[in-house]
């Protein structure tokens, strides 16, 4: 019984990182209507940025800037790749954005693996989160809980951001009617590309929240889109609240999985995406398109 | 019209060219290094492997002889079927002689058999599975760099002799993983330790914890990492974080690269034991070629021991095809040449392959230094104990393979 409380938080904290990244997904599909497969890149890039910012001689910044900073850099990156070439495939069928940003996460992972190889590079736990408290069933790392509580607020405020202030309705108006919103004045291009740039940065910033736990390796987005992508699938591609809760609700199961039959870990999640898809195509919290 | 008669005539004169060409010895080499150029293995094999194939033709001197050398490279992706489809293309289309590296068990095993079915030529220098040169031995296949018996009964005797007689497995559900896990719980059981559990994950995965935990509440002494690359460097990252060793607990890792160490960091990866067949480090000799080497590497790395053994083995075929006169493009008579004569080289020193396929030479024991131990970068290792190659290795005696006469 221990053991199953154990794998629950575990799978907690996994589901964190799913949640973060399925909600930039869901907010970038959402406004922009672009099925980001260069997200997995982007986040590798914020455990990379992180790791220059710590590992370079002049500046030698720590893991608490990083946390700002590397969503920032790696926002503006992502703003420009929107400027440059996505923008031009407004209106199109899904199916260009897909193979483009799936081009651009090919050619970013190529030129990290060219310089730093597949292995990764080593970036340390900050000191002040270092150890772990025996929870009685467990032993948790400080780490791994300050990574649960931290996601959560900003996926909460992300929520809130375009659920619930003005900024968010302008956003949502603005998928629905782009014409009419820039009659009221507003400049629709440049809020597309600043929706752009904070989906990245949220993918940014789980990167550099998962650097100190795993390799910082230019593959380290590659591996996870994947599972990122069923459970934007599951929750209902576009959702926010539904990739939250899909997010931290598969990394749970997946938890479950690796307890009781470890083997199909990796692949319980995609078995769930095909019965959803079966009962209900949208997704658990997908309206009709 | 016209260009279609000079390109007959052409073609017929390539053809009388090639027939004459086997008269007179054929003297055309084309070497193929199939491995995992752009996942978790890429690293210890990968693009370097085939650095050290261009070293070795480089070095061998026979461009200057009138041989004609030629090399390409290819990514399995870990897949048997990619593998299998890419080594068939090679021998058919490509007429590649030899394929080197073929690391991951899993490939290699499907490799094996296209290559024996073709009689081509694999010497394997990347995979870790003992089977090789065991019940899946082949005339057209040598093992040359270490295997999962070798990494087992090094690493796990030295264990378990220091008191760590219980053991839970944390293993890559794959054949390698499955055969190193066998292999090792093998010794562990014959040195009078014991294996309380084990538990499989799949290949390639980011987060351990789940494993880490089942294994810390295990209660045993050791935890066996049958699992390598980037498996094994979250694995001992993670379980830093989860107190492991700190609890007490040591952590076994039974396939370590250099790669790893360097992409662990000293302060992570101290005090580690495992066992290499090769270290930068050793010799003028292997440090000469190491200097050489990293200097050509986009990232400085020093060779592991799969790249150092693309080098050693592909000399060795070099040398024994130069003492035959020619190339006849018969893996198994090639082989089996290779086998007669002693092997000989500044990495690996002076070894014999053996009638299954499997290249002796010594096993190393080491040990990662600490990190104010270490001098420089690379500076990773402090040997501590050798295994003559002749007691490193599956006795023939316990052999399953059909080569072997008893």
């Amino acid at each position: 019984m221990q053991a199953l409380y154990a794998q629950l938080l575990v799978g907690l904290i996994n589901g964190s990182f799913y949640a973060l990244l399925s909600l930039g997904l869901a907010v970038i599909f959402g406004m922009l209507n672009i099925i980001n497969f260069a997200h997995g890149a982007l986040y590798m890039m914020g455990a990379f940025v992180a790791y220059f910012l710590l590992n370079n001689d002049y500046l030698s910044i720590g893991y608490w800037p990083a946390l700002i900073i590397a969503p920032i850099v790696v926002g503006i990156f992502g703003m420009i790749l929107e400027r440059t070439m996505l923008q031009w495939l407004t209106g199109l069928d899904h199916l260009y954005g897909l193979l483009l940003t799936f081009g651009m996460a090919l050619i970013i992972q190529g030129v990290f693996q060219n310089y730093f190889g597949s292995s990764g590079l080593p970036y340390a736990i900050p000191d002040q989160l270092r150890g772990g408290m025996n929870l009685g069933f467990m032993f948790l790392p400080i780490y791994r809980g300050w990574v649960v509580i931290f996601s959560l607020v900003v996926c909460l405020a992300t929520w809130f951001l375009i659920e619930k202030t003005r900024l968010g309705a302008y956003l949502r108006a603005a998928t629905e009617n782009p014409t009419l919103v820039r009659a009221f004045g507003i400049n629709v291009p440049r809020m597309i590309t600043l929706t752009y740039g904070l989906g990245v940065g949220l993918a940014a910033l789980a990167g550099v929240l998962s650097a100190p736990i795993n390799q910082v390796r230019p593959l380290m987005g590659a591996d996870l889109i994947i599972v990122v992508f069923a459970v934007v699938v599951i929750g209902g591609m576009g959702s926010i609240m539904g990739s939250i809760i899909t997010g931290f609700a598969l990394g749970v199961i997946e938890g479950l999985t690796k307890y009781f039959y470890p083997e199909a870990s990796n692949t319980v999640v995609f078995v769930l995406m095909v019965l959803v898809l079966l009962v209900k195509p949208t997704g658990l919290t997908g309206r009709a398109a | 019209m016209k260009h279609s008669i000079s390109a007959m005539l052409l073609g017929t004169a390539l053809v009388f060219g090639a027939a004459g060409g086997a008269v007179a010895q054929d003297k055309n080499i084309k070497i193929g290094v199939l491995t995992d150029n752009s996942g978790l293995y890429a690293d210890l094999g990968g693009p370097g492997s085939t650095v050290a194939a261009q070293m070795a033709i480089e070095d061998s001197g026979l461009a200057a002889k009138g041989w004609k050398l030629d090399l390409i490279s290819a990514d399995h992706q870990n897949k048997p079927d990619i593998g299998t489809t890419i080594a068939r293309q090679w021998i058919d289309v490509e007429k590649v002689d030899i394929f080197m590296d073929v690391l991951n068990s899993g490939v290699a095993l499907a490799v094996n058999n296209v290559v024996k079915e073709k009689n081509s030529i694999m010497i394997n220098t990347g995979a870790a599975t003992s089977d090789l040169t065991n019940a899946q031995c082949s005339p057209n296949t040598v093992h040359w760099v270490y295997d999962t018996y070798m990494l087992a009964n090094s690493t796990g005797q030295a264990l378990v002799k220091a008191g760590g007689d219980t053991w839970y497995f944390l293993t890559a559900d794959y054949a390698f993983g499955h055969a190193l896990e066998r292999d090792t719980a093998a010794v562990v059981v014959k040195s009078g330790g014991k294996v309380i559990g084990t538990v499989r994950h799949p290949l390639n995965t980011a987060d351990f914890s789940s494993f880490l935990l089942q294994a810390q509440a295990s209660k045993a002494k050791i935890i066996g990492m049958a699992n390598a690359g980037g498996d094994t460097t979250n694995t001992i990252k993670q379980a830093a974080e989860f107190g492991i060793v700190s609890g007490g607990q040591k952590l076994a890792g039974l396939l370590l690269f250099i790669t790893d160490v360097h992409a662990l960091g000293l302060k992570v990866a101290q005090g580690l034991n495992f066992t290499e067949t090769f270290y930068w480090d050793m010799n003028d000799g292997t440090r000469a070629f190491s200097k050489r080497f990293s200097g050509r590497m986009k990232n400085k790395a020093m060779p592991s021991m799969v790249q150092a053994g693309v080098y050693s083995g592909l000399m060795h075929y070099f040398k024994t095809l130069e003492a035959m006169g020619g190339n006849p493009h018969d893996g198994a008579k090639v082989v089996a040449k290779m086998k007669e004569m002693p092997t000989d080289d500044a990495l690996f020193g002076q070894g014999t392959i053996r009638a299954d396929g499997r290249k002796l030479h010594p096993a190393y024991l080491f040990e990662v230094k600490k990190p104010e131990e270490s001098k420089g970068p690379w500076d990773y290792y402090k040997l501590i104990g050798t295994t003559p190659g002749d007691q490193a290795f599956r006795p023939l005696s316990e052999s399953a393979c059909p080569l072997v006469k008893k």
